[in-house]
């Protein structure tokens, strides 16, 4: 039978770009180019690598954001998924995490899984919590935070690394996966990709489609509130030297200074 | 007073630092009961009580170690219905924003993770977040149901409260979902003896520039004549020179110390991400248009083979 992988990427302002809140204080998706979060790509080779050892998968992208996402759909088609979900609704401006979970689960659960695999963490939430969540509405074990991953006869193993141990898990399918930037590589999109993702099915999904009701989700259904967001102030320009032999009992002297030594 | 739940992160009864933490902030909403678990769970209790804990709920169960995250959340569904609290702090590990998370969603509670401050509110507890590689500050709250908090290490100090500290044990009954996900084994990290990375005072990194795994040598000797813990950049970590667990960064560790010294490192968004809440940060650098220059109280222009010995043997001369 054929194994269903469903990958969750999120589609994120560019970091290297200026990010900033909007007036509602949500992400402002106007000014910053978006993109795949770049650690959704790591999730999406590793599930391309399981689908390739397993006889007979199909790989399918599922995106929750606005009209722009489609992009990272692509991108993930271009890098060898079969097919795209992208669930896209008004109401859904401002979902918090909790939110996002909802809306993640009942799209996975319609569109038909044996494996769902994410990413460690998106770039701009950078929570690192959605997958959990996930495997707590569908009532799927969690095997997270994974920097190996293999799916064999119907069960995933892997390795994770914690703060204090490096633990080995185990489970069976079906089950929420999700992988570091240390599973591996990512593979670059070849030109025979990039062509081929222009054709390949992305489906458009909304609420409705899921069963959501519009007060579930988005700004006024979300558990959390932003009550205020400010830029850092930048930090006051420190003294910069430059070694012409004593930069190091300089920068000794400043450190004594500030009572470090 | 209303209570405050508090999990606590312990390696078989010692109580890391950042649950300390968490009772300072703890006590700034109510009173704290903790929540112990696992094997040593009720070793804790002394360290626990020391710094404001009024109550200690344990449960030694086996499942604790045996199974992923769910065990835990179970545990702590458990607490919050005997204790009813005004809010549940955890500390912001991986693991414990999965359990945070979890827990939320079954209370049909909100969740906030990683906050650097916390103080009592007209309407519930309000978190400060540092966000977009710490170039925003925000300040949310749980709007609905038990808030749920996961803070960061170095996010207050730590501060002697005796209180009671009485043990009770916790019921627990685990979910079908406890023993989805089995730990087949576990390989504890092996201590350099050097302290915690995210619970140091000072933190010292090398990145690209220490060209290499023996250089790195010259990076753990600064840090052992300051007591500090060592971090490196992607970069380096990637190269193969240290290990991953050392990294600093968006991918690696988030450390706040009061001292943060950046050594052949360039200061990429993703590396800032992870150090630039840091009291202090100096950086060593040959380029002086190397973007953590931007961020420095203080920098030195130069070849850190020349200046990072210097530095060192000047620290040790002046430490006599
Ligand atoms: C600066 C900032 C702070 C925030 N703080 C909070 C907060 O404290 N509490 C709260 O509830 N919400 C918060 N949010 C909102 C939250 O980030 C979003 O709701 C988001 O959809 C889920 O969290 P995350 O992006 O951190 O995901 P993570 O949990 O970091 O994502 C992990 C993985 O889940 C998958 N995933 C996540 N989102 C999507 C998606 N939209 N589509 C497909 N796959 C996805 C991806 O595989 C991703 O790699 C915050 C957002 C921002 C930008
Ligand atoms: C999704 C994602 C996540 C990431 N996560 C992280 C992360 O967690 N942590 C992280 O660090 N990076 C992360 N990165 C990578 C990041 O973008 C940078 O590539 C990385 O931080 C660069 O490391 P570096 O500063 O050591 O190297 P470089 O950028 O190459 O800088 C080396 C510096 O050393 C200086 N130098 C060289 N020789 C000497 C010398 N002899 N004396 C003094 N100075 C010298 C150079 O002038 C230069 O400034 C991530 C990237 C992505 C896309």
């Amino acid at each position: 039978m054929s194994l269903r992988i469903v990958v969750t990427v999120k589609y994120v302002p560019d970091a290297t770009g200026d990010r900033h809140f909007a007036d509602d204080l949500t992400v402002d998706r106007d000014d910053v180019d978006g993109l795949l979060s770049e650690l959704d790509e790591y999730a999406v080779e590793q599930a391309l690598q399981i689908a390739d050892d397993a006889d007979d998968a199909e790989v399918t992208v599922l995106t929750v954001g606005p009209e722009d996402a489609k992009d990272a759909l692509r991108k993930a088609l271009s890098m060898g998924a079969d097919k795209g979900i992208h669930v896209e609704d008004d109401d859904l401006h401002g979902t918090d995490a909790i939110g996002t979970s909802l809306v993640l689960a009942k799209a996975i659960e319609k569109a038909g899984y044996d494996l769902v695999v994410s990413g460690m963490a998106s770039t701009d939430g950078t929570m690192g919590i959605v997958p959990a969540l996930v495997a707590e509405r569908l009532g799927v074990p969690q095997v997270t935070l994974l920097s190996e991953v293999s799916v064999e006869d119907g069960v995933v193993t892997g390795r994770r690394d914690g703060d204090t141990a490096s633990e080995q898990l185990q489970a069976s399918l079906p089950a929420v996966v999700s992988v570091t930037d240390q599973s591996g590589e990512a593979r670059y999109p070849s030109f025979k990709g990039i062509m081929a993702a222009k054709k390949k099915p992305v489906e458009s999904w909304d609420l409705s489609d899921l069963g959501i009701e519009a007060e579930e989700v988005g700004l006024d259904g979300a558990y959390t509130v932003v009550e205020s967001a400010a830029e850092r102030p930048a930090r006051t320009a420190g003294k910069i030297v430059t070694d012409e032999g004593e930069g190091g009992k300089q920068l000794a002297e400043y450190l004594a200074s500030q009572k470090f030594i | 007073m209303a209570e405050v739940l508090v999990y606590v992160d312990h390696v078989d009864g010692a109580v890391r630092k950042p649950t300390l933490e968490l009772l300072t902030l703890a006590r700034r909403i109510g009173e704290p009961v903790a929540v112990a678990l696992g094997n040593g769970a009720g070793d804790t209790a002394s360290a626990l009580a020391e710094h404001g804990a009024v109550k200690v709920l344990t449960d030694e169960a086996a499942e604790y170690a045996d199974y992923l995250v769910v065990p835990k959340v179970d545990a702590l569904q458990a607490a919050v219905a005997a204790v009813s609290p005004a809010a549940v702090l955890v500390p912001s590990s991986t693991e414990g924003k999965e359990i945070a998370a979890r827990l939320a969603l079954r209370l049909g509670s909100g969740v906030i993770t990683d906050a650097v401050d916390l103080e009592a509110g007209g309407e519930g507890p309000v978190a400060t977040q540092s966000v977009f590689a710490a170039s925003y500050t925000t300040k949310s709250r749980v709007s609905k149901g038990t808030p749920v908090i996961t803070v960061k290490p170095n996010s207050a100090a730590v501060e002697a409260a005796p209180a009671a500290g009485t043990v009770e044990a916790l019921s627990v009954t685990f979910s079908e979902q406890a023993t989805g996900t089995k730990v087949t084994s576990r390989t504890a990290r092996e201590s350099t003896g050097r302290p915690e990375l995210t619970e140091a005072a000072i933190v010292v990194s090398g990145g690209r520039g220490v060209n290499g795994a023996e250089n790195f040598s010259l990076i753990e000797g600064l840090a052992d004549s300051l007591g500090a813990a060592v971090g490196a950049s992607r970069a380096a970590v990637d190269a193969g020179w240290y290990p991953h667990s050392n990294q600093v960064g968006q991918t690696g560790k988030s450390v706040s110390p009061q001292l943060y010294i950046a050594n052949g490192i360039s200061g990429a968004i993703q590396h800032r991400a992870g150090m630039q809440t840091s009291k202090t940060i100096v950086a060593v650098n040959k380029d002086a248009e190397a973007p953590i220059f931007d961020l420095v109280d203080y920098g030195v222009v130069g070849d850190l083979f020349a200046v990072v010995p210097q530095l060192t043997e000047e620290i040790k001369a002046r430490k006599g």
